[in-house]
């Protein structure tokens, strides 16, 4: 019996041994294929930590970055407004004048502590995108008053990922919640399972996006944490643009980069965090 | 097989010209192959485009070469800086030949990266 028991563990063993030394070589194989330094590896998290002591109320500098970086409208832009002729035979004349609630943004309150909010007016239409907005807070017991930039706040289990009927709702490998705009088809369910407020939807067409950041009408979209800087190795546009350096951006998975080091030594908040959804954005000082 | 050979010419001679006359003139822009020889391009670039875009949106490989970017930097025109301005810009004078609507850049700028910033980054 013994003898039989022995003979079998010798088997699996050595049947173990062969199967790793036949997958290894495939596996590391298929990293060097798929060229790491060019695909985002899972290692990274993006996200940032923004010190609300920093931010200055009345200051926009953030909001007007992203609009200029993405080429978002912000309320100003009526030439993007203008139809264009087309040699491809698409009418631009009519647009759908429907109500959104992304531009009007309410701020949402912290579990257990009484805000109120109080609504900066930007100049923006109700089909304007709004990918970032400032918000100001106002603590009714002490009057304390704080303001905040708010935007996709790239949960680790996004809600918008979950109710996405076609998958263009998704989370890259490293962390960043992106729409992939050949797949929305324009339901807004993300825009309602969302409880950041997050994402606006396209109404009109455009004209003239950046080549590096396609948008289109009929697609939901939201802060893409400036995707196409951080493939370049750069920072997101309202990072680099904050005059007080109050939203610092980087690596939460690496423990050395100053987001982590931060993070580790001072007190930060996640928006909602009784979710559950363990956004990547963080705010200190709120 | 003379005969037979003779009248394949004489099939073939005026079918070339006629071909020649009604296919699209475009404006290639700064043209050159960087990718695959031109018959092969005619055929296969939107399975290439296609793989491109996925990779990229989804796993952030920004290839250059294979980009939609990296098409538009060559083949735009020279006097326009786009591939869809005219009817004889490059995408739009062969899709219009071939009745095949293109939807890339209901989203996507047709137009050079180097233009684009010159009007918007003032």
């Amino acid at each position: 019996m013994s003898d039989i028991d022995l003979r079998r563990r010798n088997f699996l063993k050595t049947s173990f041994g062969a199967a790793a030394v036949a997958i290894a070589p495939g596996m590391l194989l298929f990293d060097a294929a798929h060229g790491k330094p060019q695909s985002t590896g899972g290692k990274m998290r993006w996200g940032m930590l923004i010190d609300t002591t920093q931010c200055k109320s009345g200051c926009d500098d953030c909001v007007t970055a992203c609009n200029r970086e993405n080429g978002l409208s912000g309320g100003t832009n009526v030439q993007a407004r203008s139809p264009l002729p087309n040699p491809l035979g698409e009418t631009t004349s009519h647009s759908t004048r429907l109500q959104t609630t992304a531009a009007k943004s309410l701020v949402i309150p912290q579990a257990g502590e009484g805000t109120n909010d109080s609504l900066r007016e930007p100049r923006l239409k109700a089909t304007d995108s709004q990918w970032i907005r400032k918000i100001e807070i106002r603590d009714v017991g002490s009057g304390r008053e704080l303001s905040l930039p708010m935007m996709c706040q790239h949960c680790e289990h996004p809600p918008c990922v979950d109710v996405c009927p076609t998958k263009a709702s998704f989370k890259r490998a490293d962390g960043i919640v992106l729409v992939d705009r050949h797949l929305c088809i324009g339901c807004r369910y993300c825009m309602m399972a969302c409880p950041y407020k997050a994402r606006s939807f396209v109404h009109e067409p455009l004209h003239d996006q950046n080549p590096d950041v396609p948008r289109g009408k009929g697609t939901a979209e939201a802060c893409t944490l400036c995707v196409h800087r951080i493939d370049r190795g750069l920072q997101p546009a309202c990072a680099e643009a904050c005059p007080n350096q109050a939203i610092l951006f980087g690596d939460l998975n690496d423990a050395g980069s100053e987001i982590s080091m931060k993070i580790r030594s001072v007190a930060s908040v996640q928006v909602r965090a009784d979710l559950g959804l363990n956004p990547g954005i963080r705010y200190q000082g709120l | 097989m003379k005969l037979f050979a003779s009248l394949l010419l004489c099939l073939c001679i005026p079918a070339a010209l006629a071909a020649g006359t009604n296919a699209p003139k475009l404006d290639i822009g700064k043209g050159g192959q960087c990718v695959e020889d031109v018959q092969w391009m005619r055929k296969n670039h939107m399975h290439l485009l296609k793989h491109q875009r996925d990779e990229t949106v989804r796993k952030g490989v920004r290839e250059e070469k294979r980009s939609l970017k990296n098409c538009i930097e060559c083949h735009a025109s020279m006097q326009d800086d786009s591939v869809i301005a005219r009817e004889d810009s490059f995408c739009v004078a062969c899709h219009r030949y071939e009745a095949v609507k293109i939807d890339c850049f209901e989203c996507h700028s047709g137009t050079r990266k180097s233009a684009w910033l010159q009007r918007n980054m003032k």
